[in-house]
């Protein structure tokens, strides 16, 4: 017999609406610890809305969000990150005038208390952490460089490696692939992969390639609402999905 | 004189102190929203429409020489405002902070200019006989309450400066350009708006509007170098309470900082009464950091 | 030990800086000592804007704080308040009796501390109050501004208690010392002088903390910082509290080395000149921040005197060309392409990210 895992994340019911325009209608989903879940939909389905309402940039006006069994609706953005969610935006937000390494630190701070912050000592466990990760997306080379001199591609790979450095237990990756050539996209679909098991991860992007070398279960959003789930080759098939993700249905 | 005479007379000082503080800041919300940038000079397109006024009035003598001061001072107030965007603000639009800066030094020069060519004392612009009278309400519950024709006159020139530039807004192809661009710049370029003009156009509409103010503040008192220095910081903090380049939260803004100097100068001096209005923005923020009107945006990313 | 070339400099400037009272005269001495207590300032700034990204246009009224702190004990000394004297402005303003708030400052401790503690706290309650909206950048260098003005406008009126538009000044002892002889005038300028090296050292290690570093990434994406769960309030809270303390420290020497404090020192237009002198010197560096304060105020002291209008066009052409075709300061110019100068930059083509917050 097999058992059901506990939810991770839980979404019930959440809808947002900015002055009268439902961003989402009545979304529900379950997330379990360390798996992937794709999330797909032609532009203004409310992708970004769906990560914006879980780390808390935007409150639902109605429904519930849960995590680790905890209700997070209402916490602050920090609260949130620090039970565990961590997210990656579409523009890369990495801190242009820090290193790399200081990127990758500053994300991997354990104790969040500012009065922690007095000393120039970086305890082992971090610094260990930071460079682990330093070697995953492959910028050792690069340690000490500005991050704003970063080629595009890499401060995309940076920013998720802060996102990973959190040791958050879910990761929301918002177009991790935005403005990558093919190669670096297959690089940036092992990378994900080989998060998997130690962090659940939450994958929006619109390039299809990149979806399926992913290879997960996937949602579609359509409208502010689920239009379809299950695996990749599912939805490929799915016509109503086709409709609206190949043009015809495009607003 | 009776007390709800006293407290209407009150809220009618307070309401053309708004006047002023509206035209003195709509340039400053305009290109705030437009731009991002303060012009820490423009309390000096103030001084300079003063000034103006002044020269015209001593150029065209009589009861008309209003009527042409205000377009004059419109004018070489804009003028100087376009001057002024194209040299130094839109050079260092990317960098907000340092705009404030630099157009301080341009405001220090400006005051000091004024001070070599007109005298520190300052000039003395005598108002026009048809403004030289008081409406008095000599009886009823309202006996003793009297409204000087200038401050009336305030009142109209800012409604009919806030009706025109509404209607800009509104109606015309310019007033949509500049939503566009205040709404997505990028966008708006893409589209075919030239962003750069609709910045420069915005820009001196704003300081034209504010040499415009600077005739009315002649008409209630001399004209000094550093005339514009006294209302410009209450201004500033018009566009903080007013929210980010609105026509109508600017409006409302003065109006709240108009009414609450008034008013709180019944009970403390002048100068505690700034004291508490700066009290008032903290506290308002702590409820609306936003300002009066919120420009919601569906904050997609960012 | 070593001593490689690039430690030769500071190590010159450190010997003239504490030989100076031997080797300049006693006017240019009671002017460094000025400048060099302006300098302590001047950090703050640089530390607030240069690293935080926090641009205060206020700051002359922490500078006064700590100022009048002082200043209020100086005019309490050799006066016996018990018998009911007061000092010589408020005899001629007519005030009858010694307000209450003047008494504790007859305590040379007391004042002492109040230099610290006044500007601090009213810093860290002000930033307090406008950071948790999330209200920055062009929004509270204008607060800040208008905090000045209210400040000096204030001071100005409560004519009875603050000495008003003249403020205070005509001192002769603290705690029974003299302090208008010329030797005492040495003791003021190496006190000032230990003072500057101390914060300079401080500043220079808390930047290099892990607190420096997440200053400089709130500076660079607030939001960013959130989203990674760390709460930006107390090092931007922080960073503005120690600027705020630092300019009392200073207004506080400046106040000693000057003989007065007025209104006319703490105000809007004193508060923004403060800040071209870290624009000029370089935002970003540390000593930039000193060089800065001393090349301005002593070019201000040659011309003003001579040519009193040429130095006002000359400070609003400073002001526009620095921050024009000067961005990193002066400092930036000994390092190009240096981090400082790149951070300055970068800093300055922020737009999208700044308007995003």
């Amino acid at each position: 017999m097999n058992a059901i895992p506990a939810p991770l994340l839980m979404l019930e019911n959440v809808t947002v609406d900015f002055d009268g325009f439902k961003a989402l209608s009545d979304v529900s989903m379950m997330l379990t610890p360390g798996t992937l879940r794709i999330l797909i939909g032609p532009n203004g389905a409310g992708k970004s809305t769906l990560c914006d309402t879980i780390i808390g940039r935007v409150r639902p006006t109605a429904g519930r969000i849960t995590f680790k069994d905890e209700n997070i609706t209402q916490l602050a953005e920090q609260e949130i990150v620090r039970r565990g969610i961590c997210r990656k935006f579409q523009t890369p937000g990495v801190l242009p005038t820090l290193t790399v390494m200081q990127n990758l630190l500053v994300a991997a701070r354990k104790n969040r208390a500012w009065w922690r912050t007095l000393t120039t000592v970086t305890p082992a466990d971090e610094l260990v952490r930071a460079e682990e990760i330093l070697e995953k997306i492959g910028l050792a080379d690069r340690r000490g460089i500005m991050a704003a001199d970063l080629a595009h591609g890499e401060k995309q790979w940076l920013e998720i490696g802060m996102v990973v450095a959190t040791d958050a237990d879910l990761l929301l990756l918002d177009e991790p692939t935005a403005g990558m050539g093919p190669q670096d996209t297959q690089r940036t679909a092992d990378l994900i992969l080989s998060l998997l098991g130690r962090h659940a991860v939450l994958v929006i992007d619109h390039d299809m390639s990149f979806v399926e070398a992913l290879n997960g279960y996937t949602t579609v959003l359509h409208q502010g609402q689920i239009l379809k789930e299950g695996s990749v080759a599912q939805v490929r098939a799915d016509e109503q999905v086709a409709a609206v993700y190949l043009g015809r249905g495009k607003e | 004189m009776q007390e709800s005479a006293f407290l209407l007379g009150q809220v009618f000082n307070g309401v053309s102190v708004a006047s002023l503080f509206v035209l003195a800041a709509l340039g400053l919300a305009l290109s705030f929203g437009l731009m991002r940038v303060i012009n820490m000079a423009h309390g000096e397109m103030l001084m300079l429409g003063g000034y103006l006024a002044y020269m015209t009035l001593a150029v065209v003598p009589g009861p008309l020489g209003l009527l042409v001061a205000l377009p004059v001072a419109f004018l070489g107030a804009a003028l100087l405002g376009a001057v002024l965007e194209f040299t130094i603000i839109h050079r260092l639009s990317a960098r907000p902070l340092d705009t404030l800066l630099a157009t301080w030094g341009v405001s220090l020069i400006l005051q000091q200019a004024a001070r070599n060519l007109f005298g520190a004392i300052g000039v003395q612009v005598i108002a026009p006989g048809w403004l030289d009278h008081t409406v008095a309400i000599s009886s009823g519950v309202l006996g003793g309450l009297t409204l000087p024709d200038t401050r009336i006159f305030i009142l109209l020139v800012a409604a009919i400066v806030l009706g025109a530039i509404a209607l800009l807004l509104n109606r015309t192809r310019l007033g949509l350009y500049v939503r566009a661009v205040n709404q997505d710049r990028p966008v708006a370029a893409a589209m075919g708006v030239n962003a750069r003009l609709v910045d420069l156009l915005v820009f001196s509409l704003g300081t034209g509007v504010a040499g415009l103010a600077g005739v009315i503040l002649a008409l209630l008192g001399p004209v000094t170098p550093t005339v514009g220095q006294s209302y410009i910081v209450p201004a500033f903090l018009v566009v903080i309470l007013g929210g980010l380049g609105s026509l109508v939260g600017t409006t409302i803004a003065s109006l709240i900082v108009g009414l609450f100097t008034a008013l709180i100068e019944i009970f403390v001096d002048v100068s505690l009464a700034q004291v508490l209005l700066l009290v008032f923005v903290i506290v308002f923020i702590q409820f609306r950091p936003q300002g009066v009107i919120t420009v919601r945006t569906r904050a997609l990313e960012g | 030990m070593k001593i490689s070339s690039r430690q030769i400099l500071p190590a010159m400037v450190l010997l003239f800086g504490a030989c100076a009272p031997l080797l300049i005269n006693a006017y240019e001495l009671s002017l460094l000592g000025r400048f060099l207590a302006l300098s302590i300032l001047a950090m703050g700034i640089m530390l607030i804007w240069g690293e935080g990204g926090i641009l205060s246009l206020g700051q002359g009224v922490f500078f006064g704080l700590g100022a009048y702190a002082l200043a209020l004990h100086l005019k309490l000394e050799g006066l016996n308040i018990a018998n009911g004297d007061m000092p010589d402005f408020m005899v001629w303003s007519g005030v009858s009796a010694l307000p209450a708030f003047w008494y504790p400052f007859a305590s040379p401790w007391f004042s002492l501390a109040c230099i610290v503690l006044i500007p601090g706290s009213v810093a860290a309650a002000f930033s307090w109050l406008v950071f948790r909206r999330r209200i920055g950048g062009v929004y509270f260098a204008l607060i800040t501004q208008a905090l000045a003005l209210a400040f000096s406008t204030l001071l100005i009126s409560q004519q009875a208690y603050t000495g008003g538009f003249n403020g205070l000044t005509d001192y002769s002892t603290f705690d029974g010392y003299d302090i208008t002889s010329n030797f005492a005038a040495r003791v003021i300028y190496w006190i000032t002088f230990v003072l500057v090296t101390i914060c300079y050292f401080a500043l220079r290690w808390l930047l290099a903390t892990r607190w420096g570093i997440m200053l400089r990434a709130t500076r660079d994406g607030e939001n960013r910082v959130r989203f990674l769960g760390h709460n930006p309030l107390p090092y931007k809270v922080g960073a503005f509290t120690i600027a705020g303390v630092l300019a009392g420290i200073g207004g506080a020497l400046f106040t000693l080395h000057a003989g007065v404090v007025s209104p006319a020192l703490v105000g809007v237009v004193p508060s923004i000149e403060m800040v071209v002198w870290v624009a000029l010197g370089g935002r970003n560096v540390l000593w930039g921040a000193i060089a800065g304060t001393l090349l301005v105020n002593f070019a201000k002291d040659q011309i003003s005197s001579a040519l009193p209008s040429l130095w006002l066009y000359g400070l609003g052409a400073l002001f526009i060309l620095a921050v024009s075709f000067l961005p990193a300061g002066i400092a930036g110019l000994f390092r190009p392409g240096s981090p400082e100068e790149r951070v300055v930059r970068r800093m300055l083509t922020r737009r999208k990210l700044e308007t995003a917050e």
